[in-house]
């Protein structure tokens, strides 16, 4: 269609689809606002979320319910690393880093990969024999567990500052450029807002990439053999153990990437953020979307991102027109439709909005 | 000639039943060996011991010479024994193809490092993986079906991408429980004729069949079990006139 | 030796309320092999309704005596309980019998999400009080400072007679009967000439109903009732199912008492123990990790049994 425009003509149709991208920020930020890009901005760090659960769910075939717990390493790792929270608690690290301590977030980035790593490694070592709904149960249980710690790690040590929380976080910035602050290009300056969707763009972009060739790997298939049948598997020569700590490590690395850079996006990390909650949203997003498949899942990561937004700013005016003031709380009503939609799912379309084809 | 399978003395129970009571088994390199006997007798929980499913409770395991202790059936097919089950059990989700090519998988080694960068090593690999598993769905006649989903292929031809999926792992014995259930007269022919060209081509072959007729023709060995008891072992001509053997089938009147 | 006693006597309480709702898990596990993840919600909605049912009466009378309203009251919410578990299995996990294992579980997930809306719709966000209506004067306990209340008291006693009715009801009767048929062998069991049908949704029911109950203990026992307050006990009845035996009763009983005990010993003495690194607020801690070590070291549980593989 856009080929008519003679000017278009002899582009092939992923450079549409690459420009459009390109222009996205400056589109939305002009209808509608910073507030508007800061959404798309979420929503591309909640498609890394979810394409990394969808290694732990939909290769391997485990209900990881914990997630967020990676998540919250990564925030964590940057926010003490990268905030003057530490060395104000600690006097030694006051001397030792005289001008506070602020780690580049791509070191920290690579830090978190692995601590994650580990962290996946080890939660997944107790699941090994365990079926779907323990692994499930289990998996929740540690999630809520770091939850708790970080909750309460604020004494007798204060490392994570408790409910309240770490502020002050450095924003993104390496190789001089300081992402919280806009870039002049001479002819146009484009703020910082625009410049973090850029870098979370390639970063989801990368993300996908690594998921692709996960799939169409040895490794792939030996993870959607464990999730079709494990002991077929097994009697294949897959070492099932080595292949579902691997599904947690990788899967849990993603989270902590995603994490280091939430934290630096936002400023702001509280145990909040990382709610059982969390798991479920971005669990939600890899069902709908398309359990297991790439395409699918980003789809529901967006869709799960941006519509919570939407709904927000229209659920509020429709109901002051309507009824004078708001009867429930939009929250609420965001909470009805992911559990809704959880349910209608598994009931009428198991596969997800995008499934794989040749999926019944 | 060399055995290549020697189990002795192996015993199993499931609560109160015995299943397996000092059954012995030897299989010699290059040959067709048949477990049979009459239902219930054992002969798959004696598959699944010996495959590492689950532990027997006694029992001496040589395979090529070497004592193994069946624990983990990755390790066992690492070493060269591979198995197919009685109930099909495919990757259904998966192609045709893929289900073959996941048998590759123990006999290569592409990392995680080399799957994330798609390393040229890695891509060499992925490329070999895939010509071998094309070749072997050739071997088993079942090429026009690469790229179907495994769970709509026919009943036979399940069994037949069972046996290629089995071979892509490079056995020495390939293990088949009952490849002919369910399979029509034509489908067992053909079934016959891929199994000698399989031992013909240096692979030995154990086999747990119900149809007298396949297993009198090609196995070379027989072994009967009856109540998790070896009760006849020997040439199929000795076997079938064996009297136990006939009581066990027949009933004691038979004989 | 005081506070052993306390804690003690606050274990049991805890236990008793976990063994009620842990007997549900156990019950569903035994007759459909999965966990009900949206068990725990149904004891928030008991809490919830039992609440609009105590207002309604008292907004009409307060001079009934406190154990006649709540004697009135429980009926009607087990009821209710009874049959919103009953909706659960027939929305949630009926139709997806033969769906691969992941899909009734994220199914419950969801079910869960939706009872906690709509208990935010109908009731409110904010935690609300719970009318006191059994005595909560402390009485001591063989004279020393160790006490116990009235509330306590029949909160522990109404648990075990229950639990001694469930258990002669599965144990002496053809109903009982039929469920423990199906649990071993449903499709035996349907040869037999049970329903297999009626015999899940009455199990689902009975959970329900015992979920109810104590969803009023903990309300009662808390003084509020809130959206949120069945996800954690939900899960802690769980560990205490797992911890006795998952699809045994006498386990689940036996596994809710002594979590109870074990993590009101442990949120009384962690501070000694650890000094004072670790304090009380990590007391819900403990049940996650009960429930991490028997399924890593023994998956059976306390009174379970071994089951053999056929492959």
């Amino acid at each position: 269609m856009l080929k008519r425009i003679p000017i278009l003509r002899g582009c092939p149709y992923w450079l549409f689809g690459l420009l459009a991208l390109l222009l996205l920020p400056w589109l939305v930020g002009a209808s509608g606002g910073n507030y508007w890009v800061r959404v798309l901005d979420f929503a591309l760090l909640y498609i890394v979320l979810a394409l990394g659960l969808n290694v732990v769910v939909g290769f391997a075939g485990l209900l990881d319910l914990g997630y967020v717990a990676f998540y919250a390493l990564g925030a964590y790792s940057y926010a003490l690393l990268a905030s003057p929270h530490l060395p104000h608690q600690f006097e030694a690290l006051a001397t030792a880093f005289p001008e506070g301590m602020h780690y580049s977030v791509l070191l920290v980035a690579v830090l978190a990969i692995f601590i994650a790593a580990v962290f996946g490694i080890l939660l997944g070592l107790p699941t090994l024999a365990l079926r779907g709904d323990y692994l499930a149960i289990v998996t929740l249980g540690f999630g809520e567990i770091i939850r708790i710690l970080m909750n309460n790690l604020d004494r007798p040590l204060n490392l994570t500052n408790g409910p309240k929380g770490i502020a002050s976080i450095d924003p993104i910035h390496f190789f001089g450029m300081n992402f919280a602050k806009p870039i002049d290009l001479g002819f146009i300056s484009v703020p910082g807002l625009y410049l973090v969707f850029y870098l979370f763009l390639l970063l989801a972009i990368g993300v996908a990439i690594v998921c692709l060739h996960l799939q169409n790997s040895r490794i792939g298939r030996a993870w959607i053999a464990i999730r079709e049948d494990e002991i077929a598997a097994k009697a294949m020569g897959i070492n099932t153990r080595n292949m579902k700590l691997l599904a947690f490590a990788i899967g849990a690395s993603f989270a902590g990437l995603a994490g280091v850079f939430f934290a630096a996006f936002q400023g702001f990390v509280s145990p909040e953020s990382f709610t059982l909650w969390e798991s479920i949203v971005v669990l939600a997003m890899v069902v709908l979307g398309g359990i297991g498949h790439i395409p699918g899942v980003i789809l529901g990561a967006v869709l799960l991102a941006i519509f919570p937004e939407v709904l927000r700013s229209v659920a509020q005016p429709v109901q002051n027109f309507l009824f004078g003031h708001a009867v429930v709380d939009v929250e609420v009503i965001r909470q009805l439709i992911y559990g809704l939609a959880l349910i209608l799912v598994m009931l009428y379309r198991p596969g997800g909005i995008w499934q794989k084809r040749g999926d019944v | 000639m060399s055995l290549l399978l020697d189990v002795a003395d192996v015993s199993k129970c499931f609560g109160g039943v015995q299943a397996l009571q000092n059954v012995g088994l030897q299989v010699e390199c290059g040959s067709i060996v048949g477990l049979i006997g009459p239902n219930g007798a054992g002969k798959t929980t004696l598959f699944n011991v010996i495959t590492g499913l689950y532990p027997a409770d006694a029992g001496i395991f040589l395979f090529d010479g070497v004592a193994y202790s069946p624990e983990s059936m990755s390790k066992v097919t690492k070493a060269g024994l591979a198995r197919t089950f009685q109930n099909i059990r495919l990757f259904g989700g998966m192609t045709v193809l893929e289900n073959v090519m996941v048998g590759c998988h123990c006999r290569s080694k592409a990392g995680i490092l080399g799957a994330i960068f798609r390393l040229p090593s890695t891509r060499r690999e992925e490329q070999s993986i895939r010509t071998k598993a094309k070749s072997l769905l050739a071997y088993v006649g079942l090429s026009g079906f690469a790229n179907i989903q495994a769970r709509n292929l026919s009943y036979g031809h399940q069994r037949r991408l069972e046996i290629a999926r089995a071979l892509a792992t490079e056995p020495r014995l390939l293990a088949l429980d009952e490849p002919a259930a369910g399979m029509n007269a034509t489908e067992k022919l053909e079934l016959r004729e891929l199994l000698l060209h399989i031992r013909n081509d240096g692979i030995t072959i154990l086999l747990i069949e119900h149809d007298v007729n396949l297993v009198m023709g090609i196995c070379d060995q027989l072994t009967v079990l009856d109540y998790g008891q070896v009760i006849a072992a020997g040439k199929p001509a000795d076997v079938r006139v064996h009297p136990e053997v006939i009581r066990a089938y027949l009933g004691q009147g038979a004989v | 030796m005081d506070i052993l006693l306390q804690q003690i006597i606050n274990g049991l309480v805890l236990g008793s309320i976990y063994a009620l709702i842990a007997l549900g898990y156990t019950m569903v596990y035994g007759v459909l092999g999965i966990i009900n993840f949206a068990h725990g919600e149904v004891l928030m909605i008991g809490a919830m309704v039992s609440l609009s049912l105590l207002r309604l009466i008292l907004s009409f009378t307060n001079d009934l005596p406190g154990w006649l309203t709540l004697l009135i009251v429980l009926p009607l919410t087990m009821a209710v309980c009874a049959g919103l578990s009953y909706l659960i299995e027939r929305i949630a996990y009926r139709p997806l019998r033969n769906a691969p294992r992941l899909a009734p579980l994220i199914s419950a997930i969801g079910m869960s999400i939706l009872l906690q809306t709509i208990a935010m719709m109908i009731w409110s966000r904010n935690p609300m009080p719970y009318p006191q209506l059994l005595p909560s004067a402390p009485i001591e306990v063989f004279g020393s400072e160790a006490t116990i209340t009235g509330k306590e008291i029949v909160i522990i006693v109404v648990a075990l007679v229950v639990m001694c009715g469930l258990l002669f009801l599965v144990e002496k009767t053809k109903l009982g009967r039929a469920m423990r048929a199906t649990a071993e062998q449903t499709q035996i069991a349907a040869l037999m000439g049970v329903n297999p049908n009626r015999i899940i949704s009455i199990t689902f029911m009975l959970g329900g109903a015992l979920a109810g109950l104590a969803g009023v203990m903990i309300a009662s026992n808390y003084g509020n009732a809130h959206f949120y307050m069945g996800f954690i006990p939900g899960l802690k009845a769980f560990t205490a199912a797992v911890l006795g035996g998952i699809g045994n009763l006498r386990g689940a009983m036996l596994g809710g008492l002594l979590l109870g005990l074990i993590e009101s010993l442990g949120a009384g003495y962690i501070g000694e123990f650890t000094g004072g690194v670790f304090g009380s607020n990590y007391q819900d801690i403990f049940a996650f990790l009960v429930l991490i070590f028997v399924l890593v070291l023994r998956p059976t549980g306390l009174l379970g049994e071994k089951v053999s593989d056929r492959a």
